[in-house]
């Protein structure tokens, strides 16, 4: 399902704080400091003045501090991916080093090398299975511009699915894409909202299994189809 | 919101395509109702890569096995033939990710076979530090993503702290951790930094004792005996009817390797072992390459105790780039340097094998000449590729947590295998 994001506290319209003397906040805030204000009265100021940020922010601030990247290696870049979570650059000081095997509990996509026609769909079907909120990030010259090979059997990633940071170099080293994954928590962090999302139908595309087709994906003695499991 | 499965999507029809039926060569008998065909990959951390193994299995007991690869076919070898030959070695080094240098190598000595171009011995002496320490490499990502299969989480960050080491050599002589193109038709790309040598003088100093420690880890361990001790063997015969090389034919107790049989690149000059194993179990394959760590060690010592003064490049201007302080007085110096860097050079007409020793065993390049300053065909005989075929025999009745320790001890890099 698709996540949808809306603001819970209302900031009051800043233009009359803008027009309100500066000298009148300053008493007030010293009222405030003295203890003159109180009951009802500080409710409001607190309400108007500090609750400036939203249940948003902080959530998405939440999120990008704590990101499952998915263990997906492709080719090469996949050994610098490995190499990030090593001793010398360590994404671990960062958050992120808890890799997940399952696209389910992974929120970070890292397509680790050159994706040829035939991984295309697989990689696809992975970023599909995972879950809301998720992100992509293409390592390395192939996943974002064929690089090299520019032949009949690669396909630049911004092709069939979205891709929210390009981390060039063949490979990059590790320190670059680490860089790559700094620049994405500071995207998460602004504006969680990425509109190139929709362009790829990229929204509310994880599987399920039917309730009818349920109790035959589990027990594989049953007949019946089985295909979305 | 659409979470509707049974949308039909050309990707879902083309992945339905392979069927998922027991495998026919079994033949059918009464247990066909037990037998569960379950897929693994091309997503599965286990498999190093994006490697697809349709896996039959009697309730734990592996069956049968049909891996099916291409997943990251990359049409290096096509690239490579619509490229100059000096401009084709970026692309072959990407095969084999693990063991670039060698790759580099294989195709620039079969240029230079056909070239008949000499080398000078200290390219051939860099090109060999270069090569074991790339073994040693390649080794070491091994020895840490295998023993993560097996369940020991600490080897892989001891292995990759070394391999960080070996990575910052690369970088300091040739400017690149990885796909350095260090290795050019006719030498190397540049002679080696100050404080290189004594850099990698520390570095062979202390990787013994390493090694030493992750012996230690591993070998004494209760439970890494018990996963590769006596699993999933093979016998010599079987591996040479398949055409296995490398680790995996040495661990049979058959002593082929290539820088002994057929010395290339001065191997001769070098004092070292070719580590062998008796069972051919996965005991003897991880054995025998944590064995040739050691020996890759001694090698490198040798080549630098005994590395030539001289050239690093061959000093034929018709196939490697004049000097760039010569460009501004010489003008034939320039002519072959804009003809070089235009068309690339020559290759007589004609066609050759060249086969080294890489990590994963014999790597031959072969490469067909027409005459024009492009391959007309460039092919490699990949050994992941050859040595996949051996998947199917050495776990057919094991159990299937000992097919992930066997596929493991088998270091397939699928880079190579599908190219």
């Amino acid at each position: 399902m698709a996540v949808t994001r809306q603001k819970l506290a209302v900031v009051p319209a800043d233009a009359d704080l803008s027009k309100e003397d500066f000298r009148i906040r300053q008493l007030r805030a010293r009222d405030m400091l003295r203890g003159d204000l109180e009951g009802e009265d500080l409710e409001k100021y607190v309400e108007e003045r500090v609750l400036t940020t939203t249940l948003d922010k902080a959530v998405a601030w939440a999120r990008s501090n704590a990101l499952f990247p998915a263990t997906f290696g492709l080719a090469c870049c996949a050994i610098e991916m490995m190499s990030i979570v090593a001793a010398r650059v360590d994404v671990a000081r960062f958050g992120f080093e808890a890799f997940r095997a399952s696209p389910r509990q992974a929120d970070l996509l890292i397509l680790s090398g050159r994706i040829s026609i035939k991984m295309a769909p697989v990689v696809r079907r992975i970023y599909d299975q995972m879950l809301e909120p998720k992100w992509a990030i293409a390592m390395g010259a192939c996943s974002s511009s064929q690089g090299l090979f520019n032949n009949y059997a690669i396909v630049p990633a911004d092709k069939f699915m979205p891709v929210d940071v390009h981390v060039p170099g063949c490979p990059p080293r590790p320190e670059a894409l680490m860089h790559g994954i700094l620049k994405l928590r500071k995207m998460i962090q602004d504006d969680p909202d990425i509109p190139w999302r929709e362009g790829h139908k990229a929204h509310g595309t994880e599987e399920v299994i039917p309730a009818d087709e349920q109790e035959a994906a589990v027990n594989v003695l049953l007949p019946g189809p089985t295909s979305g499991a | 919101m659409s979470t509707d499965v049974t949308r039909s999507s050309e990707y879902r029809e083309m992945e339905e395509s392979i069927t998922m039926a027991p495998l026919e060569r079994l033949g059918s008998n009464d247990l066909d109702q037990e037998l569960l065909t379950l897929n693994m990959g091309p997503h599965h951390p286990a498999t190093h890569g994006v490697l697809r193994l349709l896996v039959t299995l009697d309730g734990e007991v592996v069956r049968d096995l049909k891996p099916i690869i291409g997943y990251v076919h990359t049409g290096i070898e096509k690239t490579a033939e619509d490229k100059s030959y000096w401009k084709a070695i970026p692309a072959v080094e990407r095969m084999d990710y693990l063991a670039y240098y060698f790759n580099a190598y294989a195709f620039c000595g079969a240029t230079e076979t056909l070239l008949e171009l000499e080398v000078p011995p200290r390219a051939q002496y860099l090109r060999v530090i270069h090569m074991e320490l790339n073994r040693i490499m390649s080794h070491l990502v091994w020895l840490g993503t295998s023993a993560l299969d097996l369940g020991a989480m600490s080897m892989f960050w001891y292995c990759f702290r070394d391999r960080e080491l070996i990575m910052d050599l690369f970088e300091q002589s040739s400017g690149q951790r990885m796909h350095t193109r260090y290795i050019q038709v006719g030498g190397v790309a540049e002679d080696l930094p100050r404080g290189w040598a004594e850099k990698l003088r520390t570095f062979t100093s202390q990787m013994p004792s390493r090694i030493d420690q992750y012996k230690d880890l591993l070998a004494n361990n209760e439970i890494v005996l018990q996963r590769l001790r006596g699993i999933c063997p093979l016998a010599e015969a079987e591996l040479l009817a398949l055409g296995v090389t490398g680790p995996l034919l040495r661990a049979a107790g058959n002593p082929w390797d290539l820088r002994k049989a057929t010395p290339y690149c001065s191997y001769d000059h070098f004092d070292f072992k070719i580590p062998v194993g008796t069972e051919g179990d996965n005991w003897d394959r991880f054995a025998v390459r944590v064995a040739e760590l050691y020996e890759s060690v001694k090698i490198i010592e040798q080549a630098m105790d005994g590395l030539p003064e001289g050239a690093w490049i061959t000093d034929d201007r018709k196939v490697a780039l004049p000097p760039r302080h010569e460009l501004a007085t010489s003008m034939e110096a320039l002519i072959h340097h804009f003809k070089l860097v235009t068309e690339g050079f020559r290759v007589p007409p004609g066609e050759v094998y060249f086969p080294i020793e890489s990590p994963r065993g014999e790597l031959g390049c072969f490469v067909r000449s027409d005459g024009s300053s492009k391959p007309a065909r460039v092919h490699m005989r990949d050994p992941s590729f050859v040595n996949l075929q051996a998947t199917a025999p050495m776990t057919e009745g094991s159990y299937i947590a000992d097919l992930i320790a066997t596929l493991a001890m088998l270091d397939p890099v699928l880079g190579g295998i599908d190219r």
